[in-house]
């Protein structure tokens, strides 16, 4: 399925700099396409680019050179208010460390994707807000305030808030980094299941040899460069 | 609910201590507003209303006399000359009704009356006292002056020899309604009148020296027949009398005085203690701006990764700058409510405190809608000024930096 649809991205010849003098080269001409329904993790040392990727892929932030495209749209030469307008569309991101807003519920930091873009709060986005936490098993937790939440269910709340709007794409940047084994396999069981489940394609930034070897491909990143794609 | 009311709402309830406090010290800068606006608006009012108590708001007079010189210099001719000041003789006001009629029509302008204002005596079994005499229409009148109301004893009655005199030359006089006094006129008119009232309008001078009479009796004393010598007008409102003053003498081409030139000083000291009032409320905003700004700088600087993720998942830059304005606007309003109540019950408790020994307050304060409306407009519009530098900072955090280093 993945091999046949078109690409969800598509990034060509990327490079990131930072510094006017003495220029850091943190990213040196990336190319990667990603088709609609891949789980893919990129790997790499510590230094080697991931962040900086991931960042300029979820449009939060501009390559030096080259082009992101996003479901067929080219975003380098968006403006800001387009770029928020196509990151709220196409794009889902889990963190690290969860960063849900504590002075919200579970069920109101689910909504903020939608609520924060539209301005309102639509009985649809609270229905579908329900639904993914229920999803992922937190219908018993939905007005709970995330401050209330063990790790592993605040890291869930997370994973519904990214996929409320059912976005093509959702970046996830160490998504078990914080969290004990037991709670890591559940939220890689919950990424494996929505990519099954709703053809979500995920791509998943981390250290963890295990989660990497659970998807589909992998993508290594070195000096800021890809030096391996395999699909294990 | 819109998402930035609801984040605002959200950010101010959790931060109970924080939004109790700055809400607490908008309170007492408002307060402070109300409370001094409140005494010297009471003051100023007092102060106006005892002086209009006894004055018209707007003295149409005759013009002074002026001795012309006979001969003019030329460019030829230079004239060596000393021109004399002529002496001011009791005259009336050409065609009078007809300058009535002509200022009755200006706009601003509520009631118009005509008098006599002339100088005399006042003898009774030996006392003698200087008075004014003033000749005036007993109906229009009390548009200007409401004698009837200030009435200490007997009835505001000008038929024929009957007068109305102030309570202080009633007394330095000995004498009482119903008594009578002779009177004689700077024109050398003498004549016996009756005190039908006494008034009391609460200056000294006025009350010492007032006597009301008819103004065919006042025309009689002074050898004006059918004539007045000044129109007293009284205009809606009472700082727009010099304008109208104005506009009067320009309309009529005959002197106008209002009462803001008569009384330039009071007026000077009224504007002195506005210009103090204005500049205790302008630090007192000050205040209240720098305090709503620091805490809501330091509420960015806490949530600038909240705002990160919220930029990243796609909040635009406008509805993170709207929740930052709304929560200015928020402890503004919040703030004023509570300072409005507070400073009124603070000005109310101290007019009840200090009072003098007839019961009247001493310091007379005035509170009225539009001071509480103009003070919680004020805080919340410089609580939404206030809040807009962070404002600002908030909607420009870059979110990947913002959630890498927030």
């Amino acid at each position: 399925m993945a091999e046949s649809s078109p690409p969800v991205l598509v990034v060509e010849g990327v490079v990131k700099e930072y510094g006017d003098v003495a220029r850091t080269r943190a990213l040196a001409g990336v190319d990667l396409i990603v088709g609609r329904g891949e789980l893919t993790a990129l790997v790499g040392p510590s230094g080697s680019g991931k962040s900086t990727l991931l960042n300029i892929i979820g449009l939060l932030d501009r390559p030096t050179r080259g082009h992101v495209a996003l479901g067929g749209t080219e975003t380098t030469e968006l403006g800001e208010r387009e770029l928020t307008d196509v990151r709220a569309r196409m794009l889902g991101f889990v963190f690290q460390f969860h960063h849900l807003l504590p002075a919200f519920t579970a069920l109101e930091n689910v909504m903020i994707p939608g609520w924060g873009h539209e301005g309102w709060p639509s009985a649809k986005l609270r229905s579908d807000a329900k639904e993914i936490l229920s999803a992922v098993g937190l219908a018993d937790r939905m007005n709970f305030r995330s401050t209330n939440l063990s790790g592993g269910q605040q890291q869930r709340v997370a994973i519904a808030r990214a996929l409320v709007r059912r976005p093509p794409l959702v970046l996830a940047d160490e998504p078990t980094g914080n969290l004990d084994t037991a709670s890591s396999a559940e939220v890689l069981e919950l990424m494996r299941r929505f990519n099954r489940e709703l053809g979500t394609t995920f791509l998943i930034v981390t250290h963890d040899t295990r989660i990497a070897e659970s998807c589909g491909r992998i993508v290594e990143l070195v000096d800021g460069r890809v030096t391996s794609d395999r699909r294990p | 609910m819109p998402f930035e009311w609801f984040l605002a709402l959200r950010y101010l309830r959790d931060a109970k201590g924080q939004t109790a406090l700055i809400l607490g010290g908008v309170g007492v800068g408002v307060s402070v507003i109300v409370f001094l606006s409140a005494l010297i608006g009471g003051l100023q009012s007092s102060l106006i209303d005892k002086t209009l108590g006894t004055q018209p708001h707007v003295t149409i007079h005759v013009p002074r006399e002026v001795a012309r010189p006979l001969v003019e210099p030329t460019r030829a001719v230079a004239i060596a000359r000393q021109t004399e000041e002529t002496s001011q003789r009791l005259r009336s006001i050409d065609q009078w009704p007809s300058v009535m009629d002509a200022v009755e029509r200006i706009p601003g302008v509520v009631a118009a009356s005509p008098s006599i204002v002339g100088a005399g005596f006042a003898v009774r079994s030996g006392a003698k006292s200087p008075i004014v005499v003033r000749g005036v229409d007993p109906e229009r009148v009390l548009a200007i002056i409401d004698l009837r109301a200030r009435l200490t004893a007997g009835h505001f009655d000008l038929d024929g020899a009957s007068v109305v005199v102030g309570a202080k030359l009633a007394a330095d006089l000995g004498a009482t309604v119903g008594d009578k006094l002779r009177i004689s006129s700077s024109e050398g008119v003498d004549d016996v009148v009756t005190i039908g009232g006494v008034f009391r309008l609460g200056n000294e001078v006025v009350d010492g020296t007032w006597l009301v009479t008819s103004l065919r009796h006042a025309q009689s004393l002074y050898g004006l027949p059918g004539g007045v010598t000044t129109i007293e007008l009284k205009v809606a409102d009472v700082f727009a009398a010099e304008r109208i003053a104005n506009e009067v003498q320009s309309r009529t081409g005959i002197p106008a005085d209002s009462w803001m030139k008569i009384n330039a000083e009071l007026l000077a000291g009224l504007s002195a203690q506005s210009s103090s009032k204005s500049m205790i409320q302008f630090f007192v905003i000050l205040a209240v701006a720098l305090g709503i700004a620091s805490v809501l700088i330091v509420s960015v600087v806490q949530k600038s990764r909240e705002i990160g993720i919220l930029r990243a998942v796609g909040t635009p830059r406008g509805r993170i700058l709207r929740v930052f304005l709304i929560q200015g606007g928020l402890l503004g309003s919040g703030g004023s409510v509570i300072g409005c109540a507070f400073g009124a019950v603070l000005a109310k408790l101290f007019e009840s405190i200090a009072r003098d020994p007839s019961g009247a307050p001493k310091f007379p304060v005035q509170i009225d809608l539009s001071l509480l409306v103009f003070a919680s407009l004020l805080a919340t519009g410089v609580g939404i000024l206030a809040a807009a530098i962070p404002a600002r900072r908030a909607a420009a955090l870059d979110p990947a930096t913002a959630i890498r280093n927030g």
